[in-house]
């Protein structure tokens, strides 16, 4: 099968026009951001999608939606979520869906809700736009884990309507998407009360769901409307965004699809199925740095460190749902390091401009969503690569980077460098809070204060290597024996080893929410996932809906 | 005798529950008492609260001499608690548990989804006496402002039944709940009855009539329903109710009955042969058959509601469960747990209503919507035997179960009562054609003023053929003070 070009291939690209399921509205600064699923709009046929109930379709529509609102509308200050339905919020993933899905897909789509999520509760801390969750319904697993990225949750007191995590004794699997995790972590709620929350089926109503930290606050139907508007207004006038500025579009990203091959303007892909590898090769610019602020914003979507980013960021959603057996990316840089450096310098001087933030913002999340990536990244740093600054932080994502020392026969480019820049050093953490070269250096604080001190040298092979920033360096001689041999090596282990392993040398150091939702929940998750209790023809998934009980074997494992 | 058939009625509570030795749970029904009083006085019928009222009360479970007739305050009424008596060796009739003995307590693993039951079920009983609290000022006769406070008082005893069930079985979360029953208000905005149907107001009595018919109908399937159930004290509870539950139905059924026949004697005796005249026939001071029908599309349209998705998991695990049956379970002669089995359901795809085989456990909201179907059409038949004995060129007819639906599988489009499927704009230009308007609001709510003389009767309703409990025309049915 082509991969790259798979007829049914899911596509990310869309945009508020083709949305079906969401809609947004704007008033007084703030966007209320209205979910109003089509039941006959999900992703494939097979189920309907009552209820608000969601799959991935609805989910690639909110990050469409999480991301224009930050870049198309510097004027809004606070985003409220909520239902356009009556009488229901949220009933959460489509359990008719989870049920027909493959492990793999199920995996997949929690990974991205859960990157959703996160880029959510990032717009609230980061971005200067609060999102507010206006619960005017039940809101049941999914439905609740959604509203627990709001940085505010006003749920209806009508004396119906709850907030709940069903999944366990109605499903049989845990909240997916971050929902036990933010439960503890993020609204410290009680362990012992949590362990309730989630045993009860229909969930906690009103000041109960206040007292046990569920929710913010509890509101009667008649001050509802208002309430829910006013404190979207607060929230707004606490934003430091600018009212007044317009913002850019963020226009249908064009890319050329060939056999084999996927290309962007900055960015290719070249997948070899024979040998699960994709390679992906990330270009500079070929447009000169902007002369000033207003010039960079005139470039909009096309100013080359957002296209890059836009163009990574779908480039690595495309392999992820589209190419699974493509288990070994070739991380690949060309063009000139002193422009990549450029950019950043840009990025960091304007850094308090709304929009240079939202794109170094933007540039953390990919590179976020390519440290959660289950394949196995490999960097090759090459001559004619420009593996500096930001674009450094691939070699340090990648499980092991490459680098050839000196210059090849007949090639008269210079040899391969990385140079490390300010960027490496602060403004795009992984997950666990520390940067990547932090968490390279775990334990050796040392290296790290070395590799600081570093910035700004373009570091050959052999000094690079010296300062540990690469795993191997190899010249001429070795080098094509030794990556073809490292590469074959690499893909014929077993692909969950791999991923767990990977997933495991990854994140060192220190737990945060964030890598406790995508670790230790989703580890568990996707064990259940394939547990006969959940999946299989007696689980509870299976079952669902038949109204018949699953049938569980009993024994603890 | 049988266990239970003994009824205590010596205490604050009648009842043949054993409250007297109940320690815990009689404390717990003597602490909710009091608010149920003042919920009475609050929330109960708007006035006649001194007033005896010559009323039916429950005092024992033998079906042939369960209750007794006499004047009565309102607030005074014995509310108690009786429960149908035990069958011994009971076993559970259907479901995944299927002949297992019928539980007694409540299982653990089915503890949430019972209690929620309960609720619902119990949170239409006090809704309706809200719905109804402001009719018996504009009562036609003595004989109906009666029927209405004896609809009244069985509603509030029903509700003592669950909070009895809530409070015995359910602990703490049971008396939270069966608190909260007195907290939530018929059509408050801030703190609704659980159901919709239980929420639109009941603004007249022609409402009131078609209310009982139809609405209490579905009171009394769900309560059939629950009568099956595998839990014990639930099922003896609901199929006690049922006994009173039959009187409201009659009271539904007649009541319009009885509108009927006024409505066609006064054609016939001006003369009027066109059903569709309705000025003419409205300046006789009764209420036309065409207003009528549009009654009867809103209470039975809004009444489906109430029967839930078409399509319901909730109801499938209810039956797979044990907790809930279906209509004369019984009496059915399949294997009880469906497994297997599918029923046909009417559904709409890509907005067109097509029928499709859809497994039978999940289908059971269904199965007994059409149970409930089944028998207003027959009630509509015996209505329209009087508009024929009349020789008025008129049917009544149910409309199309898409009509005006807010829930379910039709709740997203538009029909006429035919089944015809309409867009917004017509649906918009059609709709009072439908359903009543405010001017036909209007003219009913301007015909009811309260006729309190003794065996006379509103001139928009015909006397009723006999009395309640054999009583003579001229009977005192309520001696208001």
């Amino acid at each position: 099968m082509d991969a790259v070009a798979a007829p049914q291939a899911i596509d990310f690209r869309t945009e508020p026009a083709r949305y079906k399921h969401w809609r947004i509205e704007l008033r007084d600064n703030v966007a209320y951001l209205i979910m109003d699923v089509d039941p006959n709009g999900g992703l494939v046929p097979g189920y309907e999608l009552k209820l608000n109930s969601y799959d991935l379709a609805v989910d690639i529509e909110l990050h469409d939606a999480v991301q224009r609102l930050r870049f198309e509308h510097p004027e809004v200050g606070a985003v409220v979520l909520q239902s356009g339905k009556d009488n229901v919020f949220s009933a959460g993933a489509n359990i008719r869906m989870l049920g027909q899905s493959s492990h793999g897909h199920k995996v997949n789509f929690c990974k991205f809700t859960n990157e959703t999520r996160l880029a959510i509760e990032d717009a609230t801390e980061n971005s200067g736009q609060t999102y507010l969750c206006a619960v005017n319904g039940p809101a049941a697993g999914g439905g609740y884990e959604l509203a627990l990225t709001a940085a505010h949750i006003m749920l209806i007191d009508d004396r119906r309507s709850s907030v709940s995590l069903p999944e366990t004794p109605l499903l049989a699997v845990l909240p997916g998407t971050g929902g036990l995790t933010r439960l503890t972590d993020k609204r410290r709620v009680r362990r012992d009360l949590a362990d309730v929350f989630c045993t009860t089926e229909e969930g906690v109503r009103g000041k109960k769901a206040v007292a046990w930290r569920l929710v913010d606050e509890a509101i009667p139907p008649s001050a509802w409307a208002e309430t829910v508007a006013k404190r979207a207004r607060e929230a707004a006038a606490r934003s430091d965004r600018p009212r007044d500025e317009k913002g850019i579009t963020l226009t249908r990203l064009e890319r050329r699809e060939e056999p084999h091959q996927l290309h962007y303007r900055y960015l290719s892909v070249v997948c070899e199925p024979e040998k699960h590898r994709a390679t992906i090769t990330l270009r500079t610019p070929t447009e000169a740095l902007p002369a000033s602020l207003e010039e960079a914003v005139a470039r909009g979507d096309r100013f080359w460190p957002l296209a890059l980013a836009r163009e990574f960021d779908d480039a690595i959603l495309h392999l992820r749902f589209n190419a699974p057996e493509l288990g070994l990316w070739v991380l690949r840089t060309e063009g000139d390091p002193a422009a990549v450096l450029a950019h950043d310098a840009f990025l960091e001087a304007h850094k308090s401009h709304w929009l240079m933030r939202e794109i170094r913002l933007f540039l953390k999340r990919v590179l976020k969503r390519l440290d959660v990536t289950s394949r196995s990244l490999i960097a090759l740093i090459e001559p004619g690569s420009c593996f500096a600054g930001s674009l450094a932080e691939l070699a340090f994502a990648a499980d092991r980077s490459v680098m050839f020392a000196g210059q090849r026969a007949g090639d008269n480019r210079s040899p391969a460098t990385l140079t490390l820049g300010p960027a490496n050093f602060g403004c795009y953490p992984m997950g666990n809070g520390l940067t990547r070269l932090a968490t390279r250096f775990y334990g050796e604080p040392e290296s790290l204060t070395r590799a600081e001190a570093a910035i700004g040298q373009a570091l050959e092979a052999d000094a690079a290597s010296e300062l540990g920033l690469v795993t191997f360096a190899f010249d001429e001689a070795d080098w094509d024996d030794e990556i073809r041999i490292m590469l074959e090596e690499r893909a014929s282990f077993s692909p969950d080893a791999l991923t767990g392993m990977e997933a495991n040398l990854r994140f060192a150091g220190p737990e945060t929410m964030e890598t406790r939702i995508f670790g230790r929940l989703t580890a568990w998750q996707n064990w259940i996932f394939q547990r006969p209790n959940a999946a299989g023809a007696e689980g509870a998934l299976g079952r669902y809906g038949s109204g018949i009980k699953p049938d569980f074997d009993y024994n603890r494992v | 005798m049988p266990e239970g058939m003994h009824v205590d009625y010596d205490g604050l509570i009648p009842n043949n529950v054993g409250l007297a030795q109940d320690l815990r749970v009689r404390k717990a029904l003597e602490t909710w008492h009091p608010g149920y009083i003042d919920w009475w006085k609050e929330m109960g019928p708007v006035g006649f609260q001194e007033s005896l009222v010559y009323l039916r009360t429950a005092i024992g479970v033998d079906p042939t001499g369960w209750a007794v007739f006499d004047y009565v305050k309102m607030p005074e009424y014995k509310w108690g608690i009786l429960l149908a008596p035990k069958v011994e060796g009971r076993k559970i009739p259907f479901g995944r548990h299927k002949g297992e003995p019928a539980w007694q307590e409540v299982p653990g693993e089915y503890r949430a989804m019972l209690r929620r039951l309960i609720v619902v079920q119990g949170d239409t009983e006090p809704a309706s006496v809200e719905q109804q609290r402001h009719l018996g000022a504009t009562a036609p006769s003595l004989y109906d402002l009666r029927n209405l406070f004896q609809v009244n008082v069985e509603e509030g005893r029903h509700l003592w039944q669950m909070v009895y069930l809530l409070q015995k079985y359910f602990g703490a979360d049971g008396r939270e709940e069966a608190e909260a029953l007195l907290e939530r208000r018929s059509g408050d905005a801030d703190r609704p009855r659980i159901l919709g149907a239980f929420n639109e107001a009941t603004p007249d009595w022609l409402s009131f009539f078609m209310f009982t018919f139809f609405t209490d109908r579905d009171g009394k399937m769900q309560l059939e329903a629950l009568a099956q159930s595998g839990f014990d004290p639930l099922s003896r509870s609901c199929r006690f109710m049922l006994t009173e539950e039959a009187h409201h139905m009659f009271v539904g059924a007649t009541g319009v009955q009885r509108i009927l026949q006024r409505t066609v004697s006064a054609m016939n005796e001006a003369g009027i042969e066109d059903p569709y005249d309705v000025e003419a026939v409205r300046r006789l001071g009764v209420i036309d058959l065409p207003v009528i029908q549009k009654k009867l599309n809103l209470h039975f349209s809004l009444t489906l509601d109430l029967f839930g998705n078409e399509i319901s998991t909730n109801a499938a695990n209810a039956f797979e469960a044990g907790l809930k049956g279906r209509y004369r379970e019984d009496k059915l002669t399949d294997d009880h747990q469906l497994h297997n089995a599918t029923y046909p359901v009417l559904r709409c795809v890509s907005g067109r209503i097509v029928e499709e085989q859809v497994p039978a456990l999940s289908a059971l909201n269904m199965r007994l919507r059409d149970d409930y179907v089944r028998e207003v059409e027959a009630g509509v038949a015996r209505w329209n035997q009087v508009i024929a004995k009349g020789n008025i060129n008129f049917k009544l007819k149910l409309p199309h179960v898409a009509f005006n639906r807010a829930i379910g599988e039709f709740s997203t489009i538009h029909v006429d009562p035919d089944g015809n499927i309409l867009d917004d704009a017509a649906w918009a230009a059609r709709k009072s054609e439908f359903l009543p308007s405010s001017d036909d609001g209007a003219y009913i709510a301007d015909l009811m003023k309260p006729m309190f003389e003794r065996g006379r009767y509103a001139g928009w309703i015909a006397p009723p053929r006999v009395g309640i409990d054999n009583k003579p025309g001229d009977f005192e049915y309520v001696r208001i003070v």
